[in-house]
């Protein structure tokens, strides 16, 4: 088990002083000046160095990321955007991180933006985050009034400015081009990349958008080293994780641990264990509702992170882990997820437009067994159409659920349409 | 929800914002570079939505479409496609009650079902007195607190039939329950307490 001096959110419950004076005695703000000092490269060799993979679910470098912003000014602003529209169902860590410890995330947005030559940073927190939005918005103004930003940030030379835009309720925003355009001022419909928005961003300016929590774990990476973060976990799966575990545990809760803990581990450990005990373990979904389930036989000795999950067809994602116990009906949990994506669809690209409401409105029919069996292969060749064409990964999120069903418990959802066949009187 | 805006007799004719509000608005105008006001369009219909009983008029967007100076259709635009945007009169207490999967698993048809007796009407409805609205929303981003519901700007969590009746009661009798957690719990520790950070419970 991660050892507590190891733990990056050390306030993640919020039990101490959230405010500035806070987070310093957590250790925040201190030696700021000093690593600005070191320079942009040094910086972000050294998150490149630490293995740091996006948390926001992708798992891109973090460091690479930052080294795609220009070198050279041309005299205009360049932006760090922080994607902070929490709402992938089961993910719950970065409103943590916000109302509880948001100075980490606004040294974060200093630190990263001056790697990455930025003029101001950008968070951009989902609209029902009322509190956490508040909280954040007061971190920012204490850190204004003891110079850590603004012109002169801890005085280091270095102008920078943090802003806070509040979402308004749109999963899409998620959706790093989305939300570019929506802190534009428009509908958070995304764009087609190229242009990425390191070449083209908001206001048409180069931006990098990074995930909450990825930003808000660089400042303690600067401080301990990139060695530090870099053995924990393992090669290429490094540092530490906010894992939020929900569904049918004894207890649920969000809790920082090591990557790569054994998912059995780290339920038993911090959740209390399955509810009725592991055999009474049915599936999980391992990282946010988008990623495919994964059933008791590959949970009992699969690892929580990015590599050992893509290899058993499912995936890290946000790290939120959603259990569910034998007494779930998985068409419909998948069912709820489906209509989810349905809701959430922005409506810009036919396949996903048209899609998820057809595959909502099948999922319904399969809930109750009235489909035939051969639906099912129609529903999953649907799914294939949908996925990877669409602007962006919304269509493919709303596929995999419903793929994992398949690809795990088809049997079930063929015994629930022979159940109701069987049910009901041969026709003549 | 359908989200239909309030027919013509509902809608006021005019709007404008407070002096106060409109300060506020210059500030949130600010924060955005030089000619690029239109970033403030969110913030502004917030402000609006909050100044007006928590819905938007048509009056109010085209006001801020003309302080902005933007076409006003790209105001509706925005309106219309944020959830959070209500187009029509809601009642004092907005009830949104998560039914995600997440929530689900944890029970959240318990609560919706709480809710909708206690209350006396279904989601997308207003009681009579306008003292509440009830709505399904998707998720809200309080998993590990499932079953949880919003209200107005607060979230209650780990509800239950009774603890989400007990809520919506408190509110009826004009009073102000405890928001958040309503079994105990202090956040998003295990309940009962938390296995890490030992060291670092408590103000120290």
């Amino acid at each position: 088990m991660l050892r507590d001096q190891d733990r990056i959110f050390t306030n993640l419950y919020g039990t101490q002083d959230w405010g500035l004076a806070g987070a310093r005695r957590r250790g925040d703000w201190d030696g700021t000046k000093a690593i600005l000092a070191k320079g942009p490269d040094a910086i972000v060799d050294e998150i490149k160095a630490s293995g740091l993979r996006g948390r926001g679910g992708a798992g891109f470098p973090t460091g690479l990321k930052w080294s795609f912003m220009p070198k050279q000014s041309d005299g205009k602003p360049t932006y760090l955007v922080v994607n902070a529209d929490e709402g992938e169902p089961g993910t719950c860590k970065d409103r943590e991180m916000m109302r509880h410890d948001p100075h980490k995330l606004v040294e974060g947005c200093l630190i990263a933006g001056f790697a990455m030559r930025a003029s101001a940073a950008y968070i951009y927190i989902r609209g029902e985050f009322h509190l956490e939005a508040n909280h954040l918005e007061a971190a920012v103004a204490e850190a204004y009034d003891a110079g850590l930003l603004g012109p002169n940030a801890c005085g280091s030379g270095y102008a920078f400015d943090v802003f806070v835009h509040r979402g308004a309720g749109a999963y899409i925003c998620g959706e790093e081009t989305a939300l570019i355009e929506s802190l534009e001022g428009k509908k958070g419909q995304p764009r087609l990349k190229p242009p990425f928005p390191a070449g083209v961003g908001v206001w048409g300016r180069p931006t990098t958008v990074n995930n909450v929590e990825s930003i808000a774990v660089a400042p303690t990476i600067m401080r301990r080293g990139a060695g530090w973060f870099a053995g924990l976990g393992r090669e290429n799966n490094t540092g530490t994780k906010v894992f939020c575990i929900s569904g049918h545990v004894e207890r649920p809760c969000n809790v920082e641990e090591e990557m790569s803990i054994p998912l059995r581990e780290l339920i038993e450990k911090h959740a209390g264990g399955v509810r009725g005990g592991w055999n009474n373990l049915l599936a999980i979904i391992p990282g946010g509702s988008s990623v495919p389930m994964i059933p008791k036989s590959v949970c009992d000795d699969v690892l929580m992170d990015f590599d050992s999950l893509r290899d058993v067809k499912s995936g890290l994602g946000t790290a939120a882990v959603i259990v569910m116990d034998k007494s779930t009906d998985l068409v419909r949990a998948i069912a709820r997820l489906a209509k989810f994506y349905t809701h959430e669809s922005c409506g810009q690209c036919t396949p996903c437009r048209e899609g998820t409401g057809w595959m909502w409105r099948v999922m319904e029919r399969l809930v109750r067994g009235e489909a035939d069996v051969a639906e099912i292969d129609m529903l999953l060749e649907v799914s294939y159409q949908i996925e990877g064409h669409t602007i962006c990964a919304l269509g493919d999120a709303a596929a995999w659920p419903i793929q994992g069903l398949m690809r795990h418990f088809r049997p079930e959802v063929e015994a629930r349409i022979m159940a109701r066949k069987n049910k009901q009187p041969a026709a003549a | 929800m359908k989200r239909v805006p309030a027919p013509p007799e509902q809608q006021p004719g005019n709007f404008a914002f407070t002096p106060e509000n409109l300060a506020l608005a210059k500030q949130h105008i600010a924060k955005y570079p030089p000619r690029r006001q239109a970033s403030a369009v969110m913030p502004l219909l917030d402000l609006a939505q909050r100044q007006h009983q928590n819905w938007l008029p048509r009056a109010a967007m085209d006001a801020v479409a003309e302080m902005l100076e933007m076409p006003r259709i790209r105001v509706y635009e925005v309106a219309t496609f944020y959830s959070m945007y209500n187009l029509a009169p809601v009642g004092e207490n907005f009830v949104q009650v998560c039914t995600t999967t997440p929530c689900w698993l944890r029970g959240s048809d318990d609560v919706v079902g709480a809710c909708k007796a206690k209350l006396g009407i279904d989601f997308g409805e207003t009681t009579v007195d306008g003292k509440f609205t009830l709505i399904e929303v998707e998720c809200l981003g309080a998993c590990v607190n499932a079953p949880m519901m919003q209200i107005n700007d607060d979230y209650y969590e780990d509800l239950t039939a009774d603890s989400a009746k007990a809520v919506l009661e408190a509110l009826a009798n004009g009073e102000k329950p405890k928001v958040g957690p309503q079994n105990g719990r202090h956040a998003s520790e295990p309940a009962g307490g938390p296995t890490t950070l030992h060291a670092y419970t408590g103000d120290g």
